[in-house]
């Protein structure tokens, strides 16, 4: 195998493993940009949706279709019931308040998952393709897992209608009204509220896809929340309200993990996946605090 | 939009013994006053005087911890922003408040947000119902631009305009709700004479073609004389006088408090 098919078969893992990354940053992003809160329950979203998937399947014997609406449903229920009983009694408490509470947010969550649906390690399988794809071993001679590209399509996909959804729509329209300024968006008449229950049904939703290819990939199980431990590095490289930075940023973050596992990592002696990202992260904070699409941090007032 | 000529009504607005205060601070005591129907209203007092508290109880910002407000005809212990938006409410704000990362048109189309129905997978396909709607909300906001004659800067980020032209921008918001009560905060602050004249000519002709009733607030005397049917004075929270600007430019309490000493 030549040296460059190599290097692109670990570059484009890199890109899809990034992809993940990418996912769960934007429903940071989105939170944050609505609401100005850090939801540390992120991770936790995106296991207790693919976990809630898997009991569907399991345990009432629904298809995979069905139980995939099924889910979006509770995630939907889920934004309404967080809104109801914490946001709303919250708005006007300190940042560092809220994120408290999605700390509580992400142990109840993770509770209730392991409650219902067990803490036993599931396999997910919604019948997306598996194994390698021809196409691509054909065509470019490079070896690419089918599930890769799949997750790849959607995700693009996924960005896609929610640019759409931002760009076109009034919904769209008012909650990039609430993101700039919360007085003014009130005063024109819209509802903080329904905005913070769409927000979050949409991150739920968004959790809920990265939940699913990242659980038919490696399994449903507690590490799955772990993913957000690398969507900090993917925020402070792309900042913590832009969407294309969250998708970048990702990116990055995802094939530059991959390339120092393969290149440097045997001179530093193994696991550096696990940490390189962050130092990555730093080094860039150095140079561009504001991250790579940043507007310059402004505190909210 | 129907030419409306003018002629001042009842009370569109009342609030009575409005008392708000922030810890130690007393902002308002016992306020109350009415703002009739298609009148222009202006709120004056020196800086800290309650003025921008009192727009922020009618529509609903701050809440009062005693007093009442009555909006057509309804009494409430205090208003809610999502409520007086609904009923024609509509406001700008001191340090202006714009949504900076949007262009003007949107920033304007927002103010059309509470009249906007069509659902939502339409308007994701950008058909139909969802299409015809937007496009006479669009005419609406068009009428709009011309009549405050911003056209050339539709496309402009918000953010990136002078200062005048923002609080423009932010009028114009606030006239696509076709509000029936409009609240404007010192409007013309830091503008030069040239674009206090402006401003000035669009209030009025708002008052007078649309029947829009109006309450500011402005600190520049010679405007204020000019343009408004009555005068609300406050001072550390309380209200001084209230009547024509001939009766409260005769007022001795507000001679003294306000208008003898230079402001600013
Ligand atoms: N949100 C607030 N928190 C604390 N104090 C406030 C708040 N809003 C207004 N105040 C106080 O109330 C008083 C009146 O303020 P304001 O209504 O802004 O006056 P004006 O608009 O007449 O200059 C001031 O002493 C101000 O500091
Ligand atoms: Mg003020």
């Amino acid at each position: 195998m030549g040296d460059f098919t190599f290097f692109l078969e670990t570059t484009i893992s890199g890109l899809m493993t990034g992809v993940m990354y990418s996912l769960v940053a934007l429903g940071f992003v989105l939170i944050f940009k609505a609401s100005g809160i850090f939801n540390f329950a992120q991770g936790v979203m995106c296991l207790f949706a693919a976990l809630t998937l898997v009991g569907l399947m399991e345990k009432f014997g629904l298809p995979a279709w069905l139980a995939i609406i099924a889910t979006i449903g509770v995630m939907i229920v889920l934004a309404w019931l967080i809104e109801r009983f914490v946001l709303q009694y919250m708005v006007s408490q300190s940042p560092i308040i809220l994120f408290m509470a999605t700390i509580g947010l992400a142990y109840v969550l993770e509770g209730v998952g392991d409650l219902m649906w067990g803490s036993d390690v599931k396999l997910l399988d919604i019948g997306l393709p598996q194994g390698a794809s021809d196409w691509m071993l054909d065509n470019f001679n490079i070896y690419v897992e089918k599930l890769e590209l799949v997750a790849g399509v959607v995700a693009a996909a996924m960005v896609a209608v929610l640019a759409v959804f931002f760009q076109k729509t009034r919904i769209g329209r008012a909650l990039r009204a609430v993101a700039d300024d919360h007085q003014a968006a009130l005063s024109v008449g819209i509802s903080l509220r329904t905005i913070w229950v769409i927000v979050w049904s949409v991150a739920g939703i968004v959790a809920l896809v990265t939940g699913i290819m990242w659980g038919s990939k490696s399994g449903v199980q507690f590490s799955l929340s772990l993913i957000a431990l690398k969507a900090l590095p993917v925020l402070i490289l792309g900042g913590f309200t832009s969407i294309p930075g969250a998708i970048v940023g990702g990116l990055i973050i995802g094939v530059g993990e991959k390339w120092a596992e393969i290149y440097v990592g045997s001179l530093v002696g193994g696991a550096i996946e696990n940490w390189f990202a962050y130092v990555l992260a730093l080094m860039f904070l150095l140079v561009r605090p504001q991250g790579l699409f940043g507007e310059k941090i402004i505190e909210r007032v | 939009m129907t030419e409306h000529s003018k002629k001042i009504g009842d009370p569109l607005l009342k609030v009575d013994n409005i008392s708000l205060g922030f810890g130690g601070v007393q902002a308002l005591s016992n306020i109350s006053f009415e703002i009739r129907e298609h009148e222009i209203l202006a709120i004056i007092g020196p800086n800290g005087a309650g003025k921008t508290s009192m727009l922020n109880v009618i529509n609903g910002f701050y809440h009062p911890q005693q007093g009442t407000i009555t909006f057509r005809g309804e009494v409430r212990r205090a208003m809610r922003p999502y409520i007086a938006a609904r009923q024609g409410i509509a406001r700008t704000f001191q340090n202006v408040a714009l949504f900076k990362g949007m262009s003007t048109l949107d920033n304007i189309m927002t103010g059309r947000n509470l009249r906007m129905q069509s659902n939502f997978f339409w308007q994701i396909l950008h058909y139909g119902p969802a299409r015809r709607e937007e496009i006479e909300h669009r005419r609406r906001v068009e009428e709009i631009i011309d009549f405050l004659e911003i056209q050339a800067i539709r496309r402009v980020p918000v953010g990136k305009l002078p200062y005048g032209l923002q609080k423009r921008v932010e009028l114009a918001r606030a006239l696509a709700m076709e509000p029936e009560l409009l609240l404007l905060d010192e409007p013309m602050a830091g503008m030069n004479v040239e674009e206090k004249e402006d401003m000035s000519r669009f209030i009025l002709d708002v008052n007078e073609q649309f029947g829009t009733t109006i309450a500011l607030i402005e600190h520049d005397m010679g405007v204020v004389m000019d343009i408004s049917d009555r005068v609300v004075v406050l001072d550390y929270g309380r209200k001084l006088a209230d009547g024509t600007p001939d009766e409260v430019r005769g007022n001795q309490g507000v001679i003294d408090a306000y208008l003898g000493v230079p402001h600013e």
